[in-house]
C-alpha cells in the first residue's frame, strides 16, 4: 500500500508566529498549466495592521543590536538556506522553475544573503562622514535606519528578488512587513521558517500573503510605516505615492534583482547630524 | 554689578542703505537676459519694518515658467552638461567670489527685505551664502569621490522653490550642489523676499555663466505650482511648509521627478540639571528668537528638568528682557521684524490659542514700533503635550515650556511629534549625550549648542520634516541620478 503524503499548510508569518490570516479566507496558487499547488492564506487589512504593530516594537531594539550582531544573524540566515536549499529547488521547481535554474536560483540568493550580512557593520563606516565646520565644532552624520518598511515584492517574484529587496532593509536595521507575491507565494512562505530558525528576532520580518490589490492600501496608508520599497513597474505605483504623502513615507522604487550594492541599504536610512562645541581654552596649541 | 538693565539706552546705530543699488522694477532672469513677464502683472516687495515700498517685482505666470524650464534645458543639453566638471567648478567659484565682494550690499537689502536684523544677515545669512557656493564649487570634479562604484549623472533641469525666512541664503543652498552636480535651474524665491535672489541673478550674470543655466522667476504660489508641474522639470527641490510639501508630492506622484523636501518642524530643545545654564539659556534663546523664530528648526519645544525649572525660567525671563527690538537695520538689534503681515496674524492667533487655553503666558515688556509687524518674544509655561502650541509649528517667536523628570520621560515626549527635524540637548555628561542624540529622531541635533549650519554640514529631517539633505557631502546625492 502506497503511503499518503503528508501535504504542507502555508500559513502567514507575523511576530515570529505562523497563524492562519485573521479573515479565515484563502486562495489556490497555481502553477503555469493552471494545477492547484497550494491553499495560501488571503490575508487581509486587519492582518495588515497586526503587522505593522508588531513590526513596530520590533524596529527599536533591532536597530539597538550591535551591527556586527545584525551581520551574524543574516549570516545564519544563509546557512540555513544553504541547509534547505534542496527544498527550495523543489518549491521553485513546483513554481514551473527547471531543475537548473531552480538551483542557480537557490545559490545566487545565498549568496546575495552573505553579501548583505557582511554590510551591516560597514555600510555606515562609508556612508557616513565627519564634516570639517568652520566653527570650533566636533560635527558628524551617520545612519540610521528609517524605521518601518513596507515591502511590496513584484509578481515575478521568486526567492532571489525576495531576498535582493528584504536583506538591504533588515541588515540596515529596519523591520519590515512584507506582501509576497501572489503568483508566487510558496517560497515567501517557506522563507520564512528559515527566518525563524535563525535567531532573527520575532517581528523584525512579517510575510503576508494574498491579493495585491487588496493589501496596497492598508499597507500605505498606515501612519506607522515609514518607508515602502515598491516596484517600478507595479501597476499602484502612483496610487501608493499618493497614499504616502499622509506622514510623507519614503517611497522607493526597487532596483533590478540582479544588483546588489550599497544604495540598497542606504535607500531606507535616514542621516543623522550631530554638533558638539570644541573648548578652547588655555591657549594650548597642537604643535609639537 | 546690577543685573537689571531695563534702563540701559543704546544709541542708535543704524546702517546706512546709500551704498545699495536696487531697480525700480525686476524683470524675470531667464535664459541669461532680464525680460519682462508675459502676464505684464508686478507685485510691490515691501519693508516689513514700515511697509515702505522697495521695488516692483515681475509676476510669472505658467507660460513665464515654461520659457524659463525650456531655458534652463536647452542650456543643460547645449553647455553644461558638456563643460567639464573642473570649468563647470571655476563658475561656482566666481560666483561665490562676487557675492563675497558684494557681501555688505547684500546683507543690507536682505534686511530691508525680509526684516531680519542686519547683525544676522551680515554675520550669518550672507557669508554662509557665499561658503555655501565655494564649498560646492570644489565638488564639481570629484563627484567620484562622493560616491565610488555609483552612477554619478545629473538629472536636468532643477525646479527649486524657497522660503523667505534665509531668502539669499536657501538660494545659494539650492542653486550650488545642483550647479555643482551638473543640473540647471529655475529658481523661484518667496514673494515677500524676492530682491536678494534678483541680486544673485545680476552677479550670476555678472559671472558670465552660460545662458539658461540659472533662471530666476518671481512670483506666488502659483508661480511654483507651475514649476513642480513642468514636465521638462526632473528634480523638484523645496523648502516651505509641511502642507506644501506634501501638495508637491501629491503633484509628482506617478511621474519619474524626483525631490527634496525640508519642510516644517517643531524641535525639541532639552535641558538636564547638569546643564551649564547660563550656556544653556542662551541657547534657548538663540534656538526660539534667532532670527524672530522664522526658522524651521527653531527650538520651539524647551523641556526643563523639573529640578530646575524654576531657576531656568527664571534666567529665561531675565534674559529675554535685555533683548533688543526694533529697526532691523540698526545694529543693536537682536529681533527684527516680523516677514509679512500675514504670518504675524497667524503668530497671534496661536498666542491667543495660548491664553485661552490657560497656559502661563510671558511677553518681553518693551514698546514696540508703531509701524511694522513687530511681535514681543513670547513664553507660554506649562503647557500640556496635547496643547496646539506644543503640535502645531508657529515659525515665530514663541517659545513653550514643558517638564520633565527623566530620561526616559523626556525621550518620549521630543520624539512624540509628526516632525523630525532637529534636537537640542544641553548636559555636561557624554554618555547622556550620546544616549539622547541616538535616540532623538531629528536630522539635526546639536548638543550643548543650538541653530549652528555649515556648509559641510548636512542638514534636513526625519518623518514629516521632508526628506533627502542639503549642505555636506551627502547633499550632493539629491541632484544625481
Amino acid at each position: 500500500m502506497s503511503r499518503l503524503e503528508v501535504l504542507k499548510t502555508y500559513k502567514i508569518f507575523i511576530g515570529g508566529k505562523f497563524p492562519r490570516t485573521e479573515s479565515g479566507r484563502y486562495y489556490k496558487a497555481v502553477n503555469s498549466k493552471g494545477v492547484p499547488v497550494a491553499n495560501i492564506c488571503l490575508s487581509s487589512r486587519k492582518d495588515v495592521r497586526n503587522a505593522v504593530q508588531i513590526a513596530r516594537k520590533a524596529q527599536g531594539p533591532w536597530q539597538e543590536r550591535s551591527a556586527f550582531n545584525r551581520g551574524q544573524i543574516l549570516y545564519r540566515i544563509a546557512e540555513i538556506l544553504e541547509g534547505r536549499s534542496s527544498q527550495f529547488v523543489e518549491e521553485l521547481m513546483l513554481q514551473d522553475y527547471s531543475k537548473i535554474n531552480a538551483t542557480k536560483e537557490v545559490e545566487a540568493a545565498i549568496d546575495r544573503i552573505v553579501y548583505y550580512a557582511g554590510w551591516c557593520d560597514k555600510f555606515n563606516q562609508v556612508s557616513s562622514s565627519v564634516n570639517p565646520v568652520s566653527s570650533s565644532h566636533f560635527n558628524f552624520s551617520t545612519n540610521e535606519p528609517v524605521g518601518l518598511v513596507g515591502l511590496l515584492l513584484p509578481e515575478s517574484s521568486s526567492l532571489l528578488t525576495l531576498v535582493s529587496y528584504l536583506m538591504p532593509i533588515i541588515a540596515g536595521g529596519n523591520s519590515c512587513v512584507l506582501i509576497a507575491s501572489e503568483r508566487f507565494p510558496l517560497t515567501a512562505i517557506t522563507f520564512a521558517e528559515v527566518l525563524n530558525t535563525s535567531d532573527v528576532p520575532g517581528g523584525v520580518v512579517n510575510i503576508l500573503t494574498g491579493a495585491v490589490a487588496e493589501l496596497w492600501s492598508p499597507l500605505s496608508t498606515h501612519m506607522d510605516v515609514n518607508a515602502l520599497s515598491v516596484d517600478l513597474k507595479s501597476p499602484y505605483l502612483k496610487d501608493i505615492q499618493l497614499a504616502a504623502v499622509e506622514n510623507l513615507k519614503r517611497v522607493m522604487c526597487m532596483h533590478s534583482a540582479d544588483e546588489q550594492g550599497l544604495v540598497n541599504i542606504t535607500d531606507f536610512q535616514e542621516l543623522k547630524t550631530t554638533w558638539h562645541p570644541i573648548e578652547n581654552i588655555g591657549g594650548a596649541s597642537n604643535s609639537y | 554689578m546690577s543685573t537689571e538693565n531695563k534702563n540701559w539706552e543704546y544709541a542708535d546705530a543704524v546702517e546706512g542703505t546709500g551704498h545699495i543699488k536696487l531697480k525700480e522694477k525686476y524683470g524675470l532672469y531667464i535664459n541669461g537676459e532680464w525680460v519682462a513677464p508675459r502676464s505684464k502683472t508686478y507685485f510691490s516687495s515691501t519693508n516689513p519694518h514700515d511697509e515702505a515700498h522697495l521695488a516692483e517685482v515681475a509676476q510669472a505666470n505658467k507660460q513665464d515658467v515654461d520659457a524659463a524650464v525650456i531655458a534652463a534645458e536647452r542650456a543643460y543639453h547645449d553647455v553644461w552638461s558638456k563643460i567639464t566638471p573642473a570649468e563647470r567648478g571655476k563658475y561656482i567659484f566666481r560666483i561665490a567670489r562676487l557675492m563675497q565682494e558684494q557681501a555688505k550690499e547684500l546683507a543690507v537689502i536682505e534686511s530691508l527685505d525680509s526684516g531680519k536684523p542686519i547683525r544676522e544677515a551680515r554675520d550669518i545669512d550672507i557669508p554662509l551664502a557665499c561658503n555655501h557656493l565655494f564649498y560646492y564649487a570644489g565638488w564639481a570634479d570629484k563627484l567620484d569621490y562622493a560616491f565610488p562604484n555609483q552612477k554619478k549623472e545629473p538629472l536636468g533641469v532643477a525646479g527649486q522653490i524657497i522660503p523667505w525666512n534665509f531668502p539669499l541664503l536657501m538660494a545659494a543652498w539650492k542653486i550650488a550642489p545642483a550647479l555643482a552636480t551638473g543640473n540647471t535651474v529655475v529658481l523661484k524665491p518667496a514673494e515677500t523676499t524676492s530682491l536678494t535672489a534678483l541680486k544673485l541673478a545680476e552677479i550670476i550674470d555678472e559671472a558670465g555663466l552660460p545662458p539658461g543655466v540659472v533662471n530666476i522667476v518671481t512670483g506666488f504660489g502659483d508661480t511654483g505650482a507651475a514649476i513642480v508641474a513642468h514636465p521638462k522639470v526632473s528634480k523638484v527641490a523645496f523648502t516651505g511648509s509641511t502642507a506644501v510639501g506634501k501638495l508637491i508630492q501629491k503633484t509628482i506622484a506617478g511621474t519619474d521627478k524626483k525631490a527634496t523636501l525640508e519642510l516644517g518642524g517643531k524641535s525639541a530643545n532639552i535641558i538636564f540639571d547638569d546643564a551649564p545654564l547660563d550656556q544653556a539659556v542662551e541657547g534657548i534663546i538663540n534656538g526660539i528668537f534667532f532670527n524672530q523664530g522664522h526658522v524651521c528648526c527653531a527650538g520651539s519645544r524647551l523641556f526643563v528638568q523639573e529640578n530646575i525649572a524654576d531657576k531656568v525660567i527664571r534666567k529665561l525671563k531675565h534674559r529675554m528682557q535685555s533683548l533688543q527690538i526694533g529697526n532691523p537695520l540698526d545694529k543693536n538689534t537682536d529681533i527684527g521684524a516680523i516677514n509679512s503681515s500675514e504670518q504675524l496674524k497667524t503668530i497671534n492667533k496661536y498666542i491667543d490659542i495660548g491664553r485661552k487655553e490657560g497656559s502661563e503666558c510671558f511677553q518681553v515688556d518693551c514698546a514696540l514700533p508703531n509701524k511694522g509687524y513687530y511681535c514681543k518674544p513670547t513664553l507660554f509655561i506649562n503647557v500640556a503635550q496635547s496643547s496646539v502650541l506644543a503640535q502645531e509649528e508657529i515659525f515665530g517667536p514663541v517659545l513653550t515650556i514643558q517638564t520633565f523628570r527623566t530620561i526616559d520621560e523626556v525621550i518620549q515626549k521630543a520624539n512624540n511629534s509628526p516632525y523630525g527635524l532637529a534636537a537640542g540637548v544641553w548636559t555636561d555628561k557624554g554618555s547622556k549625550i550620546f544616549n539622547l542624540t541616538s535616540k532623538l529622531k531629528a536630522g539635526v541635533v546639536w548638543a550643548n549648542t543650538y541653530n549652528k549650519f555649515d556648509p559641510a554640514s548636512p542638514f534636513g529631517g526625519y518623518k514629516e520634516s521632508g526628506f533627502g539633505r542639503e549642505g555636506g557631502l551627502h547633499g550632493l546625492g539629491a541632484y544625481l541620478k
